[in-house]
């Protein structure tokens, strides 16, 4: 049977290369706006690209933010990807300050604008494992340390706990958060839908955790 | 030259003329000669390790239609890196009908120029990171460089360093430059050009128009390109996308392999 797949729609940004890189690797895939949808899923998906604070507020009226809360507590997997790992984290400052839905503590914030870097981050980057971790039995098991992935950001997750770190980045000496786990809450700063057979690679992991 | 560690690994994107359902190649923007079928090209070309796939439907413009839909939607579903799609964008409701066929940038040219605030609106509805604003540069004869449309014939009297920069201002995630002097000519890049706009825009400039071999690449990344888009070296079989990302690699370059 396929992996059945649910992908919250809140009007954010473009979806459909999530959509068709689930398809293509098998997923049965389901686009929900419903709380219920969302709450009852068995595996779930927060896309999105955008501003934290748009997120939040479309989060917020479509009455999703408790159906995740909710769908979390059932201890299935939850990959937010790009804005959707930042709404993971606890707070933002972009534009203002924003609270996001707190499943991992710590804040977003800008990446700093240096003389050496452009912003946003644009292109493709290694990823590896925070000091002393591993990624051994998580989404990132099937990739080799310093995969190349493929980001597009101006903010980046600070998470509050080294732990929630599951794998970092360097831009321009810059440490930046790629990906981060907390339990069954799974986040990535890259986009796997985009980062070719690599990408996939993750995204037939998600399919199976 | 050493790897640059401030640099990230340089992206190299495979750009397709389209015209019609065909795959096309011209030299200057002009004397379109038929390659092939672009879905096939476009696979091909992902699967050998391209970074990016630019589309350009270069007629859209010029009579105001835009084939891109099908193109996009026929291949989109097997490509799996970022894919860019430009041509005869006029407003966004056009940017959403080329997201929704499975592109994931769009590059505007002629509709930014006519109308600037075009890039205002789609930077605010789609993110930056969705605009390229592309730009046609020709070399003037007092120096500097003038941005023009329509496959280099029609003449805009913009500044090229000033538009670009403009278009940032107005929301640009990306600024693509295609000389129009070297494009389709294999002789390299109009480096002066890439030098002006690399290292002076603040976000990341596309390099595009003449690269014939490794060498021109590298001079692309050497004077500041954030990423180098080819066309004819690949149409023509002188490299591969492999053998040209060995090359980088091989003269010191960090690329995705």
């Amino acid at each position: 049977m396929s992996p059945r797949v649910t992908v919250i729609d809140y009007g954010i940004g473009n979806i459909h290369s999530v959509l068709k890189a689930l398809r293509h690797q098998g997923a049965e895939v389901t686009l929900a706006t419903a709380p219920d949808a969302i709450a009852g899923a068995d595996r779930l998906v927060l896309p999105g690209v955008g501003a934290f604070g748009d997120g939040m507020r479309a989060l917020t009226a479509r009455g999703q933010l408790d159906a995740i809360r909710e769908y979390v507590l059932l201890s299935r997997p939850l990959l937010g990807i790009c804005l959707g790992m930042q709404l993971l984290l606890a707070e933002s400052e972009e534009f203002g300050h924003h609270r996001g839905l707190g499943l991992i503590e710590g804040s977003v914030r800008a990446i700093e604008n240096r003389p050496t870097v452009k912003v946003p981050q644009i292109g493709w980057n290694r990823i590896v494992p925070p000091p002393g971790g591993s990624w051994d039995g998580t989404l990132l098991e099937p990739l080799p340390s310093g995969t190349m992935m493929y980001f597009v950001h101006s903010f980046t997750a600070a998470p509050t706990h080294e732990t929630d770190r599951l794998a970092d980045a360097d831009y321009g000496g810059q440490r930046i958060s790629a990906a981060v786990q907390r339990g069954n809450v799974i986040g990535c700063q890259f986009h796997p839908e985009k980062s070719g057979s690599a990408g996939l690679r993750v995204i037939d992991r998600f399919l199976t955790i | 030259m050493k790897p640059d560690p401030q640099k990230l690994p340089r992206r190299v994107i495979a750009r397709l003329d389209i015209k019609g359902p065909n795959l096309v190649k011209g030299i200057h923007l002009e004397g379109l000669r038929v390659i092939g079928d672009p879905a096939e090209h476009a696979v091909r070309y992902y699967q050998a390790g391209a970074d990016e796939l630019l589309y350009i439907d270069i007629v859209a413009s010029l009579y105001e239609r835009n084939n891109l839909v099908d193109v996009v939607s026929r291949t989109a579903s097997e490509i799996f890196v970022p894919l860019t799609v430009g041509g005869g964008i006029r407003k966004v409701d056009d940017i959403h009908q080329l997201l929704r066929a499975g592109a994931d940038k769009v590059a505007i040219n002629t509709g930014a120029i006519r109308r600037p605030e075009l890039i205002a609106e789609a930077s605010r509805t789609f993110g930056s990171q969705c605009i390229v604003v592309s730009i046609e540069a020709k070399r003037r004869r007092e120096g500097g460089w003038e941005a023009y449309t329509d496959n280099g014939r029609e003449r805009t009297g913009l500044d090229v360093v000033e538009w670009a920069q403009r278009a940032v201002e107005l929301g640009a995630g990306e600024v693509l430059v295609t000389s129009v002097d070297a494009e389709g000519t294999r002789k390299g890049f109009d480096l002066e050009l890439v030098q002006t706009l690399g290292p002076r825009l603040p976000v990341p400039v596309i390099a595009c128009g003449g690269a014939g071999s490794i060498d021109h690449v590298v001079s692309a990344f050497d004077r500041g390109a954030d990423a180098v888009a080819v066309a004819s070296i690949l149409h023509y079989k002188t490299e591969s996308m492999g053998s040209l990302k060995a090359g980088l690699a091989a003269r010191g370059l960090e690329v995705r392999s």
